[in-house]
């Protein structure tokens, strides 16, 4: 029987890993998966989440999977923070028949960048109302595309309806320390959304 | 059973359940698992045990996320929810959720936030 790895149960590596995980969110098209590949540390990959997570009881399977065989793939990618922290980053499925999904998705999440197309301000419309629905603490990153008008951010927030507080940033979604800069941008309006500012009103 | 309808993918439902034993959802502490728990091996695998469960004790040596073991193991997050809830239940792997930002009715974690920043800052 092979024990290796098993023999120190307080093994520096495996020690005290911990999770953190941020949900990137988007209209479809607006670059989820190409900022998730540029900044994550691996090769990213798929999972799928299927539409039958809710019935968490002993059934059968095979009827079912006979009604919902749909599923839902998310693209993720990770980064080593520091050796006892990894952060985890998930594309969102831009298909909004999806969408009911989302409550266990951001279950546990840090928070959200909700990428924007600004050639296609409407498509990124509905992620935006779904991240205030369910308190998800966002940024709201413009993703420049070559063929993009440059349009001041002041007039993006204002045909959005982005609310005064919520940070909007450009960004170049194929480039790693762009994307990594929104992260940072989504952390750092996290730490501004002071115990004060909570307090319900 | 008359006129059965064709599920697209035969083979992959019954080898789900063949995996699950037709469970379709864990139960008890395993309900709880996000696609970003940490999954980590608090022992070895054992003979006589199913492929499957020998498989993620070896993967999660170190720890793991549910995203990853299931894309390494080509299983739908619910599949893998019903094996993780017995290696769980039988005491062989530990579940570390996510960190939350904030606690309820907490204010946010900064020292976790600003641990996040400085892990960033470094990329």
């Amino acid at each position: 029987m092979d024990l290796n790895g098993f023999d120190h149960p307080g093994r520096p590596g495996g020690g005290g890993t911990r999770s953190v995980k941020v949900m990137i969110a988007g209209g479809f098209g607006t670059g989820k998966t190409t900022m998730v590949r540029s900044v994550s540390d691996i090769k990213p990959l798929t999972t799928e989440e299927t539409l039958t997570q809710a019935s968490a009881h002993v059934d059968h399977l095979i009827g079912v999977a006979d009604k919902t065989e749909t599923t839902v793939s998310l693209d993720f990618g990770k980064i080593g923070l520091n050796d006892s922290l990894m952060l985890y980053l998930f594309g969102t499925p831009g298909q909004e028949r999806f969408w009911f999904l989302w409550n266990g998705l951001f279950k546990g999440a840090l928070g959200a960048v909700v990428l924007v197309d600004t050639r296609r301000l409407a498509s990124s419309f509905r992620a935006i109302e779904e991240m205030e629905r369910q308190n998800v603490p966002f940024v709201v990153a413009l993703n420049v595309f070559p063929d993009s008008e440059d349009y001041p951010v002041e007039e993006i927030r204002d045909a959005l309806d982005i609310p005064g507080n919520i940070p909007v940033v450009a960004c170049d979604a194929r480039d790693r320390d762009s994307s990594r800069d929104v992260l940072v941008a989504l952390i750092r309006h996290l730490k501004d959304r002071s115990p004060v500012a909570l307090e319900p009103r | 059973m008359s006129a059965p309808r064709r599920p697209t993918d035969p083979s992959g439902l019954e080898r789900y359940y063949v995996l699950t034993g037709g469970r379709s959802g864990p139960g008890g502490s395993a309900s709880s698992l996000d696609v970003a728990t940490l999954i980590v091996s608090l022992t070895a695998p054992v003979p006589g045990m199913q492929h499957e469960h020998e498989d993620i004790l070896r993967r999660c040596r170190d720890p793991l996320s549910v995203a990853e073991l299931g894309a390494h193991l080509g299983l739908p997050f619910n599949i893998l929810a019903v094996l993780l809830a017995d290696l769980l239940e039988a005491g062989r792997v530990e579940a570390r959720d996510p960190i939350p930002a904030h606690d309820a009715g907490r204010g946010p974690d900064l020292a976790l936030l600003e641990e996040v920043l400085s892990g960033l800052e470094r990329l």
